[in-house]
Protein backbone atom coordinates (compact mmCIF):
# COMPACT_ATOMS: atom_id res chain seq x y z
CA UNK A 1 0.00 0.00 0.00
CA UNK A 2 1.82 2.33 -1.41
CA UNK A 3 1.06 6.22 -0.30
CA UNK A 4 2.46 7.47 -3.75
CA UNK A 5 3.07 11.21 -4.58
CA UNK A 6 -0.64 12.58 -4.62
CA UNK A 7 -1.05 15.80 -4.42
CA UNK A 8 -4.63 17.05 -3.54
CA UNK A 9 -5.58 20.11 -5.64
CA UNK A 10 -7.62 21.41 -3.04
CA UNK A 11 -5.64 24.01 -0.69
CA UNK A 12 -7.21 22.64 2.66
CA UNK A 13 -7.60 19.16 1.45
CA UNK A 14 -3.90 19.64 1.00
CA UNK A 15 -3.13 21.03 4.26
CA UNK A 16 -5.14 17.62 5.57
CA UNK A 17 -3.26 15.03 3.42
CA UNK A 18 0.38 16.21 4.40
CA UNK A 19 -0.73 15.68 8.01
CA UNK A 20 -2.59 12.38 7.60
CA UNK A 21 -2.24 11.18 4.79
CA UNK A 22 -5.24 8.82 4.16
CA UNK A 23 -6.23 10.35 0.94
CA UNK A 24 -2.71 9.30 -0.31
CA UNK A 25 -3.48 6.01 0.89
CA UNK A 26 -7.01 5.70 -1.25
CA UNK A 27 -5.34 6.74 -3.93
CA UNK A 28 -2.83 4.73 -4.14
CA UNK A 29 -4.52 1.44 -2.99
CA UNK A 30 -7.86 1.56 -5.14
CA UNK A 31 -7.13 4.99 -7.05
CA UNK A 32 -5.41 6.00 -10.24
CA UNK A 33 -2.06 5.34 -8.09
CA UNK A 34 -2.20 2.05 -8.27
CA UNK A 35 -1.60 0.03 -11.73
CA UNK A 36 -3.04 -3.10 -12.44
CA UNK A 37 -2.81 -5.13 -15.28
CA UNK A 38 -4.37 -4.35 -18.18
CA UNK A 39 -6.03 -7.72 -18.79
CA UNK A 40 -8.09 -8.23 -16.17
CA UNK A 41 -11.18 -10.50 -17.10
CA UNK A 42 -14.50 -9.90 -14.97
CA UNK A 43 -13.41 -12.69 -12.73
CA UNK A 44 -11.52 -10.27 -11.03
CA UNK A 45 -14.52 -8.47 -9.97
CA UNK A 46 -15.03 -11.18 -7.11
CA UNK A 47 -12.02 -9.87 -4.69
CA UNK A 48 -13.88 -6.43 -4.42
CA UNK A 49 -17.36 -7.99 -4.13
CA UNK A 50 -16.36 -10.07 -1.37
CA UNK A 51 -15.18 -7.14 0.45
CA UNK A 52 -18.88 -5.50 -0.67
CA UNK A 53 -20.62 -8.53 1.19
CA UNK A 54 -18.31 -8.22 4.27
CA UNK A 55 -19.46 -4.44 4.12
CA UNK A 56 -23.27 -5.36 3.74
CA UNK A 57 -22.87 -8.11 6.70
CA UNK A 58 -21.04 -6.23 9.42
CA UNK A 59 -24.25 -2.88 8.42
CA UNK A 60 -26.82 -5.47 8.69
CA UNK A 61 -25.81 -7.49 11.61
CA UNK A 62 -25.12 -4.14 13.89
CA UNK A 63 -28.75 -3.01 13.23
CA UNK A 64 -29.75 -7.17 13.92
CA UNK A 65 -28.02 -6.79 17.30
CA UNK A 66 -29.84 -3.87 18.32
CA UNK A 67 -32.93 -5.89 18.74
CA UNK A 68 -31.62 -9.61 19.03
CA UNK A 69 -31.95 -11.28 21.89
CA UNK A 70 -29.09 -14.27 23.01
CA UNK A 71 -31.10 -16.00 25.44
CA UNK A 72 -32.32 -19.56 24.86
CA UNK A 73 -36.03 -18.10 26.25
CA UNK A 74 -36.23 -14.84 24.12
CA UNK A 75 -34.06 -15.61 21.06
CA UNK A 76 -36.39 -16.82 18.81
CA UNK A 77 -39.37 -14.89 19.54
CA UNK A 78 -36.54 -11.77 19.29
CA UNK A 79 -35.81 -12.85 15.70
CA UNK A 80 -40.20 -13.12 14.93
CA UNK A 81 -40.30 -9.75 16.36
CA UNK A 82 -37.63 -8.44 14.21
CA UNK A 83 -39.63 -10.11 10.88
CA UNK A 84 -42.63 -9.08 12.21
CA UNK A 85 -42.45 -5.53 14.22
CA UNK A 86 -39.46 -3.91 13.37
CA UNK A 87 -39.97 -1.17 11.06
CA UNK A 88 -38.19 -2.91 7.80
CA UNK A 89 -36.93 -6.10 9.73
CA UNK A 90 -37.52 -8.32 7.41
CA UNK A 91 -35.55 -6.37 5.02
CA UNK A 92 -32.75 -6.22 7.10
CA UNK A 93 -32.85 -9.70 8.57
CA UNK A 94 -33.07 -11.39 4.92
CA UNK A 95 -30.25 -8.99 3.55
CA UNK A 96 -28.27 -10.61 6.36
CA UNK A 97 -29.34 -14.15 5.96
CA UNK A 98 -28.93 -14.07 2.44
CA UNK A 99 -26.11 -12.15 2.29
CA UNK A 100 -24.17 -14.77 3.91
CA UNK A 101 -24.69 -17.02 0.85
CA UNK A 102 -23.89 -14.22 -1.37
CA UNK A 103 -20.84 -13.75 0.71
CA UNK A 104 -19.72 -17.91 -0.03
CA UNK A 105 -20.80 -17.91 -3.33
CA UNK A 106 -18.59 -14.71 -4.22
CA UNK A 107 -15.66 -16.27 -2.41
CA UNK A 108 -15.86 -19.58 -3.84
CA UNK A 109 -15.94 -17.85 -7.46
CA UNK A 110 -12.85 -15.97 -6.33
CA UNK A 111 -11.12 -19.08 -4.85
CA UNK A 112 -11.55 -21.18 -8.06
CA UNK A 113 -10.43 -17.79 -9.95
CA UNK A 114 -7.24 -18.28 -7.95
CA UNK A 115 -7.22 -21.98 -8.58
CA UNK A 116 -7.32 -21.59 -12.38
CA UNK A 117 -5.03 -18.37 -12.68
CA UNK A 118 -2.73 -20.02 -10.34
CA UNK A 119 -2.86 -16.56 -8.42
CA UNK A 120 -1.56 -18.79 -5.20
CA UNK A 121 2.02 -19.13 -6.55
CA UNK A 122 5.07 -17.28 -6.03
CA UNK A 123 5.04 -14.63 -5.19
CA UNK A 124 1.64 -14.71 -3.46
CA UNK A 125 2.11 -17.37 -1.63
CA UNK A 126 1.09 -15.19 1.56
CA UNK A 127 -1.54 -13.62 -0.43
CA UNK A 128 -2.98 -16.72 -0.92
CA UNK A 129 -2.77 -18.08 2.67
CA UNK A 130 -4.18 -15.13 4.26
CA UNK A 131 -7.09 -15.96 1.66
CA UNK A 132 -7.48 -19.34 3.53
CA UNK A 133 -7.39 -17.54 7.32
CA UNK A 134 -10.58 -15.66 6.05
CA UNK A 135 -12.22 -18.86 4.63
CA UNK A 136 -12.22 -20.30 8.07
CA UNK A 137 -13.11 -17.28 10.11
CA UNK A 138 -16.12 -16.94 7.78
CA UNK A 139 -17.02 -20.74 8.35
CA UNK A 140 -16.50 -20.27 11.99
CA UNK A 141 -18.37 -17.09 11.66
CA UNK A 142 -21.50 -17.74 9.61
CA UNK A 143 -21.64 -21.68 11.87
CA UNK A 144 -22.24 -19.47 14.71
CA UNK A 145 -24.17 -16.99 13.21
CA UNK A 146 -26.73 -19.67 12.18
CA UNK A 147 -27.34 -20.46 15.61
CA UNK A 148 -28.22 -17.15 16.78
CA UNK A 149 -32.23 -17.63 15.62
CA UNK A 150 -31.95 -20.54 17.83
CA UNK A 151 -34.50 -22.56 15.42
CA UNK A 152 -34.06 -26.46 14.99
CA UNK A 153 -30.95 -26.48 12.78
CA UNK A 154 -29.72 -24.18 14.89
CA UNK A 155 -29.72 -26.20 17.64
CA UNK A 156 -29.46 -29.67 16.05
CA UNK A 157 -26.43 -27.71 13.91
CA UNK A 158 -24.51 -26.64 17.18
CA UNK A 159 -24.75 -29.83 19.07
CA UNK A 160 -23.51 -32.04 15.90
CA UNK A 161 -20.59 -29.29 14.94
CA UNK A 162 -19.35 -28.89 18.20
CA UNK A 163 -19.44 -32.46 19.01
CA UNK A 164 -16.93 -33.29 16.16
CA UNK A 165 -14.16 -31.90 18.88
CA UNK A 166 -15.66 -34.61 20.64
CA UNK A 167 -13.60 -36.79 18.46
CA UNK A 168 -9.76 -36.09 19.20
CA UNK A 169 -9.01 -38.90 21.92
CA UNK A 170 -8.48 -38.06 25.67
CA UNK A 171 -9.30 -34.61 26.14
CA UNK A 172 -12.33 -34.62 23.24
CA UNK A 173 -15.37 -34.67 25.57
CA UNK A 174 -13.46 -32.13 28.13
CA UNK A 175 -12.82 -29.39 25.15
CA UNK A 176 -16.57 -29.98 23.89
CA UNK A 177 -17.88 -29.52 27.40
CA UNK A 178 -15.61 -26.05 27.56
CA UNK A 179 -17.19 -25.30 24.25
CA UNK A 180 -20.59 -25.55 25.66
CA UNK A 181 -20.24 -24.14 28.74
CA UNK A 182 -22.53 -26.82 30.02
CA UNK A 183 -23.27 -30.42 29.43
CA UNK A 184 -25.23 -29.47 25.95
CA UNK A 185 -25.62 -26.86 23.74
CA UNK A 186 -27.46 -24.61 26.12
CA UNK A 187 -27.76 -20.47 27.17
CA UNK A 188 -23.57 -20.12 27.66
CA UNK A 189 -23.26 -21.88 24.59
CA UNK A 190 -25.68 -19.40 22.96
CA UNK A 191 -24.84 -15.92 24.56
CA UNK A 192 -20.60 -16.86 23.95
CA UNK A 193 -21.64 -17.74 20.11
CA UNK A 194 -23.31 -14.34 19.91
CA UNK A 195 -20.14 -12.47 21.28
CA UNK A 196 -18.23 -13.85 18.96
CA UNK A 197 -20.54 -14.44 16.04
CA UNK A 198 -20.16 -10.11 16.62
CA UNK A 199 -16.57 -10.06 17.06
CA UNK A 200 -15.02 -12.58 14.39
CA UNK A 201 -16.20 -10.21 11.30
CA UNK A 202 -13.83 -7.61 13.12
CA UNK A 203 -10.98 -10.11 12.79
CA UNK A 204 -11.80 -10.85 9.28
CA UNK A 205 -11.56 -6.99 8.64
CA UNK A 206 -8.42 -7.48 9.74
CA UNK A 207 -7.19 -9.90 7.98
CA UNK A 208 -8.78 -8.53 4.95
CA UNK A 209 -6.27 -5.44 5.14
CA UNK A 210 -3.73 -7.86 5.36
CA UNK A 211 -4.71 -9.54 2.52
CA UNK A 212 -4.39 -6.55 0.48
CA UNK A 213 -1.63 -5.23 1.91
CA UNK A 214 0.31 -8.48 0.33
CA UNK A 215 -1.79 -8.23 -2.94
CA UNK A 216 -0.22 -5.09 -3.46
CA UNK A 217 3.22 -5.27 -3.12
CA UNK A 218 3.58 -8.01 -5.96
CA UNK A 219 0.07 -6.40 -7.58
CA UNK A 220 -2.62 -8.34 -9.03
CA UNK A 221 -2.35 -11.56 -11.32
CA UNK A 222 -3.74 -11.80 -14.79
CA UNK A 223 -5.60 -13.81 -16.66
CA UNK A 224 -2.16 -14.53 -19.06
CA UNK A 225 -0.70 -15.38 -15.41
CA UNK A 226 2.70 -13.97 -16.36
CA UNK A 227 4.62 -10.57 -14.59
CA UNK A 228 3.72 -7.23 -15.47
CA UNK A 229 6.93 -6.20 -17.63
CA UNK A 230 6.23 -2.21 -17.53
CA UNK A 231 3.76 0.73 -17.94
CA UNK A 232 2.62 -0.54 -21.21
CA UNK A 233 1.20 -3.78 -19.65
CA UNK A 234 -0.64 -1.60 -16.86
CA UNK A 235 -3.59 0.63 -16.48
CA UNK A 236 -4.44 2.54 -13.42
CA UNK A 237 -7.04 1.25 -11.05
CA UNK A 238 -9.41 4.12 -11.10
CA UNK A 239 -11.02 4.76 -13.53
CA UNK A 240 -10.61 1.74 -15.55
CA UNK A 241 -11.29 -1.12 -12.50
CA UNK A 242 -13.30 0.89 -10.33
CA UNK A 243 -16.04 1.26 -13.17
CA UNK A 244 -15.25 -2.38 -14.06
CA UNK A 245 -16.16 -3.02 -10.33
CA UNK A 246 -18.88 -1.00 -10.19
CA UNK A 247 -20.51 -2.60 -13.27
CA UNK A 248 -19.78 -6.00 -11.45
CA UNK A 249 -21.44 -4.62 -8.30
CA UNK A 250 -24.40 -3.37 -9.73
CA UNK A 251 -25.57 -6.79 -11.94
CA UNK A 252 -24.29 -8.65 -7.96
CA UNK A 253 -26.69 -6.41 -6.32
CA UNK A 254 -29.39 -7.72 -8.78
CA UNK A 255 -28.62 -10.80 -8.17
CA UNK A 256 -28.81 -10.72 -4.56
CA UNK A 257 -32.10 -8.70 -5.22
CA UNK A 258 -33.59 -11.59 -6.63
CA UNK A 259 -33.14 -14.17 -3.41
CA UNK A 260 -33.91 -11.14 -0.58
CA UNK A 261 -37.31 -9.91 -2.41
CA UNK A 262 -38.50 -13.10 -4.23
CA UNK A 263 -36.99 -16.04 -3.08
CA UNK A 264 -35.64 -15.07 0.64
CA UNK A 265 -36.26 -18.28 1.97
CA UNK A 266 -34.94 -20.71 -0.89
CA UNK A 267 -31.24 -21.45 0.63
CA UNK A 268 -32.36 -21.35 4.54
CA UNK A 269 -33.97 -24.99 5.91
CA UNK A 270 -37.60 -24.62 7.23
CA UNK A 271 -36.90 -26.67 9.93
CA UNK A 272 -35.17 -23.52 11.20
CA UNK A 273 -38.44 -21.66 12.12
CA UNK A 274 -39.54 -24.47 14.34
CA UNK A 275 -38.68 -23.10 18.15
CA UNK A 276 -35.13 -25.31 19.53
CA UNK A 277 -36.11 -28.33 21.41
CA UNK A 278 -33.44 -30.03 23.10
CA UNK A 279 -35.47 -33.20 23.36
CA UNK A 280 -36.25 -33.84 19.25
CA UNK A 281 -33.79 -34.27 16.08
CA UNK A 282 -35.22 -33.37 12.79
CA UNK A 283 -35.11 -36.15 10.81
CA UNK A 284 -32.78 -35.02 8.68
CA UNK A 285 -29.93 -32.41 9.63
CA UNK A 286 -28.38 -30.71 6.82
CA UNK A 287 -26.31 -27.37 7.34
CA UNK A 288 -26.33 -24.68 4.75
CA UNK A 289 -25.47 -25.28 1.02
CA UNK A 290 -22.16 -23.30 1.48
CA UNK A 291 -20.43 -26.23 4.25
CA UNK A 292 -22.51 -29.01 2.39
CA UNK A 293 -19.33 -30.73 0.31
CA UNK A 294 -17.57 -30.70 3.55
CA UNK A 295 -20.38 -32.05 5.32
CA UNK A 296 -20.21 -34.91 2.43
CA UNK A 297 -16.36 -35.44 3.58
CA UNK A 298 -17.04 -36.12 7.12
CA UNK A 299 -19.74 -38.10 6.61
CA UNK A 300 -17.33 -39.93 4.25
CA UNK A 301 -15.05 -41.55 6.64
CA UNK A 302 -16.47 -44.87 8.60
CA UNK A 303 -14.31 -43.43 11.52
CA UNK A 304 -15.11 -40.78 13.94
CA UNK A 305 -11.95 -39.06 14.69
CA UNK A 306 -10.95 -39.70 10.62
CA UNK A 307 -13.94 -38.24 9.03
CA UNK A 308 -13.15 -34.92 11.70
CA UNK A 309 -9.44 -34.73 10.70
CA UNK A 310 -10.39 -35.48 6.70
CA UNK A 311 -13.14 -32.72 7.20
CA UNK A 312 -10.59 -30.01 8.68
CA UNK A 313 -7.77 -31.16 6.24
CA UNK A 314 -10.05 -30.27 3.12
CA UNK A 315 -9.26 -26.66 4.09
CA UNK A 316 -6.15 -26.79 5.69
CA UNK A 317 -4.81 -28.22 2.65
CA UNK A 318 -5.18 -25.04 1.42
CA UNK A 319 -2.59 -23.44 2.88
CA UNK A 320 0.43 -25.91 1.39
CA UNK A 321 -1.20 -25.94 -2.22
CA UNK A 322 1.27 -22.80 -3.47
CA UNK A 323 4.10 -25.78 -2.87
CA UNK A 324 2.07 -28.72 -3.55
CA UNK A 325 1.46 -27.65 -7.32
CA UNK A 326 4.99 -27.60 -9.04
CA UNK A 327 4.53 -26.01 -12.13
CA UNK A 328 5.78 -22.87 -12.90
CA UNK A 329 3.12 -21.55 -15.19
CA UNK A 330 0.37 -19.93 -13.27
CA UNK A 331 -2.16 -19.52 -15.75
CA UNK A 332 -4.31 -22.36 -16.85
CA UNK A 333 -4.83 -21.33 -20.46
CA UNK A 334 -1.10 -22.25 -20.89
CA UNK A 335 -1.87 -25.89 -19.09
CA UNK A 336 -3.77 -27.73 -20.96
CA UNK A 337 -4.01 -30.35 -18.82
CA UNK A 338 -4.33 -28.87 -15.60
CA UNK A 339 -7.07 -27.32 -17.31
CA UNK A 340 -8.76 -30.42 -17.26
CA UNK A 341 -7.79 -31.27 -13.69
CA UNK A 342 -9.16 -28.01 -12.99
CA UNK A 343 -13.11 -28.60 -14.19
CA UNK A 344 -12.94 -31.99 -12.61
CA UNK A 345 -12.21 -30.65 -9.59
CA UNK A 346 -15.15 -28.20 -9.85
CA UNK A 347 -17.47 -31.01 -10.50
CA UNK A 348 -16.13 -33.02 -8.11
CA UNK A 349 -16.85 -29.75 -5.20
CA UNK A 350 -20.24 -30.04 -6.80
CA UNK A 351 -20.71 -33.75 -6.24
CA UNK A 352 -19.98 -33.57 -2.74
CA UNK A 353 -22.35 -30.61 -2.57
CA UNK A 354 -25.00 -33.21 -3.99
CA UNK A 355 -23.66 -36.04 -1.57
CA UNK A 356 -23.50 -33.34 1.69
CA UNK A 357 -27.11 -32.41 0.67
CA UNK A 358 -28.77 -36.38 0.33
CA UNK A 359 -28.69 -38.75 3.53
CA UNK A 360 -26.08 -41.11 3.59
CA UNK A 361 -27.56 -43.90 2.48
CA UNK A 362 -27.17 -46.45 -0.85
CA UNK A 363 -25.12 -45.28 -3.65
CA UNK A 364 -24.67 -41.91 -2.42
CA UNK A 365 -22.32 -43.07 0.08
CA UNK A 366 -20.28 -44.59 -2.22
CA UNK A 367 -20.27 -41.62 -4.15
CA UNK A 368 -18.99 -39.49 -1.45
CA UNK A 369 -16.37 -41.83 -0.68
CA UNK A 370 -14.67 -41.23 -4.32
CA UNK A 371 -15.59 -37.92 -4.54
CA UNK A 372 -13.94 -37.38 -1.39
CA UNK A 373 -10.71 -39.73 -2.65
CA UNK A 374 -10.35 -37.24 -5.39
CA UNK A 375 -10.60 -34.29 -3.64
CA UNK A 376 -7.52 -35.31 -1.77
CA UNK A 377 -5.68 -37.08 -4.64
CA UNK A 378 -6.26 -33.96 -7.29
CA UNK A 379 -4.14 -31.77 -4.43
CA UNK A 380 -1.68 -34.46 -3.34
CA UNK A 381 -1.05 -36.39 -6.26
CA UNK A 382 -2.32 -34.66 -9.38
CA UNK A 383 -1.12 -31.13 -8.96
CA UNK A 384 2.60 -32.52 -7.04
CA UNK A 385 3.16 -35.07 -10.64
CA UNK A 386 0.89 -32.95 -13.17
CA UNK A 387 3.91 -29.89 -12.87
CA UNK A 388 6.26 -32.05 -13.90
CA UNK A 389 5.37 -34.05 -16.39
CA UNK A 390 2.89 -31.51 -18.68
CA UNK A 391 4.01 -30.03 -21.54
CA UNK A 392 2.79 -25.95 -21.04
CA UNK A 393 1.71 -23.62 -23.93
CA UNK A 394 4.71 -21.01 -24.83
CA UNK A 395 4.05 -17.79 -22.79
CA UNK A 396 3.38 -14.66 -24.58
CA UNK A 397 5.75 -11.92 -24.43
CA UNK A 398 4.18 -9.56 -22.65
CA UNK A 399 0.49 -8.52 -21.44
CA UNK A 400 0.43 -5.43 -23.89
CA UNK A 401 1.60 -7.89 -26.85
CA UNK A 402 -0.83 -10.40 -25.90
CA UNK A 403 -3.80 -8.34 -25.48
CA UNK A 404 -3.32 -5.52 -27.76
CA UNK A 405 -0.46 -6.70 -30.36
CA UNK A 406 3.03 -5.46 -30.83
CA UNK A 407 2.09 -2.34 -32.19
CA UNK A 408 0.97 -1.75 -29.04
CA UNK A 409 3.88 -1.74 -26.85
CA UNK A 410 5.71 1.01 -28.35
CA UNK A 411 3.08 3.42 -26.58
CA UNK A 412 2.70 3.45 -23.16
CA UNK A 413 -0.78 3.07 -21.78
CA UNK A 414 -0.90 4.35 -18.24
CA UNK A 415 -1.52 8.08 -20.19
CA UNK A 416 -3.66 9.76 -17.38
CA UNK A 417 -7.09 9.25 -18.04
CA UNK A 418 -8.98 12.30 -20.27
CA UNK B 1 -7.25 6.20 -24.71
CA UNK B 2 -7.52 8.94 -27.13
CA UNK B 3 -4.64 7.21 -29.46
CA UNK B 4 -7.42 4.59 -30.34
CA UNK B 5 -9.50 5.90 -33.49
CA UNK B 6 -13.18 3.93 -31.70
CA UNK B 7 -12.73 6.07 -28.56
CA UNK B 8 -11.96 9.79 -29.59
CA UNK B 9 -12.93 11.56 -27.12
CA UNK B 10 -15.62 14.46 -28.34
CA UNK B 11 -14.42 17.58 -26.58
CA UNK B 12 -17.01 20.21 -26.51
CA UNK B 13 -16.49 24.27 -26.88
CA UNK B 14 -16.41 24.68 -22.85
CA UNK B 15 -13.99 21.84 -22.27
CA UNK B 16 -16.31 18.95 -21.01
CA UNK B 17 -16.18 15.55 -22.43
CA UNK B 18 -19.04 12.49 -22.66
CA UNK B 19 -16.76 10.91 -19.89
CA UNK B 20 -17.42 14.07 -17.88
CA UNK B 21 -21.67 13.20 -18.00
CA UNK B 22 -20.92 9.45 -17.47
CA UNK B 23 -18.88 10.51 -14.25
CA UNK B 24 -21.67 12.85 -13.33
CA UNK B 25 -24.36 10.51 -14.14
CA UNK B 26 -23.16 7.71 -12.29
CA UNK B 27 -21.94 9.61 -9.32
CA UNK B 28 -25.48 10.52 -8.89
CA UNK B 29 -27.54 7.35 -9.66
CA UNK B 30 -25.15 6.12 -6.69
CA UNK B 31 -26.02 8.66 -4.59
CA UNK B 32 -29.42 8.18 -4.76
CA UNK B 33 -29.35 4.32 -4.29
CA UNK B 34 -27.31 4.78 -1.42
CA UNK B 35 -29.63 7.29 0.25
CA UNK B 36 -32.61 4.66 -0.88
CA UNK B 37 -30.87 2.16 0.90
CA UNK B 38 -30.10 3.99 3.60
CA UNK B 39 -33.39 4.39 4.81
CA UNK B 40 -34.05 0.57 6.32
CA UNK B 41 -31.66 1.31 8.13
CA UNK B 42 -32.33 4.02 9.71
CA UNK B 43 -35.76 3.66 9.87
CA UNK B 44 -35.56 0.11 11.95
CA UNK B 45 -34.56 3.15 15.06
CA UNK B 46 -37.65 4.15 15.45
CA UNK B 47 -40.72 2.41 17.53
CA UNK B 48 -41.52 -1.08 15.83
CA UNK B 49 -45.02 -1.87 15.75
CA UNK B 50 -44.76 -4.05 18.72
CA UNK B 51 -44.01 -0.88 20.72
CA UNK B 52 -47.00 1.31 18.60
CA UNK B 53 -49.42 -1.18 19.86
CA UNK B 54 -48.99 -0.42 23.31
CA UNK B 55 -49.60 3.19 22.63
CA UNK B 56 -52.67 4.04 24.09
CA UNK B 57 -53.96 2.68 27.51
CA UNK B 58 -57.30 2.57 29.05
CA UNK B 59 -57.51 3.07 33.08
CA UNK B 60 -60.43 2.35 34.92
CA UNK B 61 -60.55 5.59 37.58
CA UNK B 62 -63.84 4.32 39.43
CA UNK B 63 -61.85 3.57 42.96
CA UNK B 64 -59.75 6.80 42.91
CA UNK B 65 -61.69 8.88 45.81
CA UNK B 66 -61.31 12.82 45.81
CA UNK B 67 -58.23 13.74 47.10
CA UNK B 68 -56.23 10.11 46.28
CA UNK B 69 -53.60 10.17 43.02
CA UNK B 70 -52.92 6.91 40.78
CA UNK B 71 -49.85 6.65 38.79
CA UNK B 72 -50.34 4.88 35.74
CA UNK B 73 -47.48 3.13 33.07
CA UNK B 74 -47.55 4.82 29.49
CA UNK B 75 -45.24 4.59 26.85
CA UNK B 76 -42.74 4.01 29.12
CA UNK B 77 -43.47 7.02 31.40
CA UNK B 78 -45.68 7.56 34.45
CA UNK B 79 -49.29 9.52 34.10
CA UNK B 80 -50.39 10.86 37.07
CA UNK B 81 -53.98 10.35 37.53
CA UNK B 82 -55.31 13.04 40.19
CA UNK B 83 -59.37 13.22 41.87
CA UNK B 84 -58.85 16.98 42.97
CA UNK B 85 -60.55 17.58 46.13
CA UNK B 86 -62.66 21.52 45.51
CA UNK B 87 -60.40 23.32 47.43
CA UNK B 88 -57.49 22.39 44.84
CA UNK B 89 -59.60 23.12 41.78
CA UNK B 90 -61.13 26.69 43.41
CA UNK B 91 -56.96 27.56 44.48
CA UNK B 92 -55.76 26.74 40.89
CA UNK B 93 -58.70 28.76 39.64
CA UNK B 94 -57.86 31.83 41.55
CA UNK B 95 -54.27 32.36 40.39
CA UNK B 96 -53.86 34.89 38.08
CA UNK B 97 -52.64 34.13 35.01
CA UNK B 98 -49.61 36.60 34.75
CA UNK B 99 -48.37 35.60 37.37
CA UNK B 100 -47.38 32.00 35.50
CA UNK B 101 -43.96 31.11 33.65
CA UNK B 102 -46.87 28.96 31.19
CA UNK B 103 -49.76 30.44 31.15
CA UNK B 104 -52.95 27.72 31.49
CA UNK B 105 -56.18 27.95 33.02
CA UNK B 106 -57.60 25.56 34.56
CA UNK B 107 -60.14 24.73 32.25
CA UNK B 108 -57.38 24.35 29.57
CA UNK B 109 -55.81 21.69 32.07
CA UNK B 110 -59.04 19.35 32.25
CA UNK B 111 -62.09 17.84 30.65
CA UNK B 112 -65.66 19.82 30.56
CA UNK B 113 -67.58 18.10 33.10
CA UNK B 114 -64.77 16.51 34.31
CA UNK B 115 -63.16 19.64 35.99
CA UNK B 116 -61.89 17.54 39.25
CA UNK B 117 -59.56 14.92 37.08
CA UNK B 118 -56.05 15.59 36.63
CA UNK B 119 -54.38 13.60 34.15
CA UNK B 120 -50.76 14.38 33.34
CA UNK B 121 -47.35 13.08 32.29
CA UNK B 122 -45.34 12.78 35.82
CA UNK B 123 -42.30 13.69 34.07
CA UNK B 124 -40.55 17.17 35.38
CA UNK B 125 -40.64 19.59 32.28
CA UNK B 126 -37.11 20.47 33.32
CA UNK B 127 -34.86 17.76 32.79
CA UNK B 128 -37.07 14.69 33.19
CA UNK B 129 -37.84 12.86 36.50
CA UNK B 130 -40.49 12.49 38.07
CA UNK B 131 -41.91 14.61 40.50
CA UNK B 132 -43.31 14.16 44.00
CA UNK B 133 -46.95 14.50 44.64
CA UNK B 134 -48.92 16.67 47.21
CA UNK B 135 -45.51 18.47 47.86
CA UNK B 136 -43.90 21.68 46.95
CA UNK B 137 -44.57 25.10 47.64
CA UNK B 138 -48.37 25.25 45.78
CA UNK B 139 -49.72 22.12 47.37
CA UNK B 140 -49.10 20.35 44.01
CA UNK B 141 -46.22 18.64 42.64
CA UNK B 142 -42.29 18.82 43.64
CA UNK B 143 -39.27 17.94 41.82
CA UNK B 144 -36.75 16.59 43.97
CA UNK B 145 -33.76 16.77 41.32
CA UNK B 146 -33.68 20.32 40.93
CA UNK B 147 -36.32 21.72 42.96
CA UNK B 148 -39.41 22.72 40.47
CA UNK B 149 -42.67 23.43 41.99
CA UNK B 150 -45.71 23.09 40.45
CA UNK B 151 -49.11 24.07 41.63
CA UNK B 152 -52.59 21.84 41.98
CA UNK B 153 -52.91 22.27 38.20
CA UNK B 154 -49.52 21.04 37.41
CA UNK B 155 -48.38 24.27 36.77
CA UNK B 156 -44.75 24.89 36.87
CA UNK B 157 -44.73 28.05 39.86
CA UNK B 158 -40.98 28.37 40.91
CA UNK B 159 -37.81 26.40 39.91
CA UNK B 160 -35.89 25.99 36.83
CA UNK B 161 -39.06 23.91 34.73
CA UNK B 162 -40.22 26.15 32.07
CA UNK B 163 -43.25 24.53 31.06
CA UNK B 164 -46.43 22.95 32.66
CA UNK B 165 -46.37 19.18 33.46
CA UNK B 166 -47.57 18.10 29.86
CA UNK B 167 -51.24 17.09 29.74
CA UNK B 168 -51.61 13.85 27.51
CA UNK B 169 -54.36 13.19 24.96
CA UNK B 170 -57.10 11.39 26.42
CA UNK B 171 -60.76 11.01 26.55
CA UNK B 172 -63.53 9.93 28.90
CA UNK B 173 -64.91 6.83 27.47
CA UNK B 174 -67.31 6.63 30.36
CA UNK B 175 -67.43 8.45 33.47
CA UNK B 176 -65.71 6.43 35.17
CA UNK B 177 -62.93 4.76 32.84
CA UNK B 178 -60.09 7.05 30.54
CA UNK B 179 -58.17 6.46 27.38
CA UNK B 180 -54.75 8.04 27.20
CA UNK B 181 -53.28 8.31 24.10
Amino acid sequence: MATGSYTPKNKAVRWFNERLPILSLVHGTLGAGYPAPRNLNYFWNFGSLAGLCLVIQIVTGIVLAMHYTPSTLAAFDSVERIMRDVNYGWLIRYIHANGASMFFIVVYIHIFRGLYYGSYKAPREILWMLGVVILLLMMATAFMGYVLPWGQMSFWGATVITNLFSAIPGIGESIVTLLWGGFSVDEPTLKRFFSLHYLLPFVITGVVILHIWALHLPGSNNPLGIDVKGPQDQVPFHPFYTAKDALGVGVFLIFFGLFVFYMPNSLGHPDNYIPADPLVTPPHIVPEWYFLPFYAILRAVPDKLGGVLLMFAAVGLLFFLPWLDTSKVRSAIFRPAYKLFFWLLVVDGVVLGVVGANPPEGSWILIGRLATVYYFVHFLLILPILGKVERTKPLPESIASAVIGNKASARPATAPAE
Amino acid sequence: MSSNPSTVEQVSEDGTTRRDFLYIATTAMGAVGAAYAAWPFIDQMNPSKDTLALASIEVDIAAVERGQSIKVMWRGKPVFIRNRTDMEIEESKAVDLSDLRDPQTDEERTKPGHEQWLVMVGVCTHLGCVPLGEAGDFGGWFCPCHGSHYDTAGRIRKGPAPLNLEVPDYQFISDDRILVG
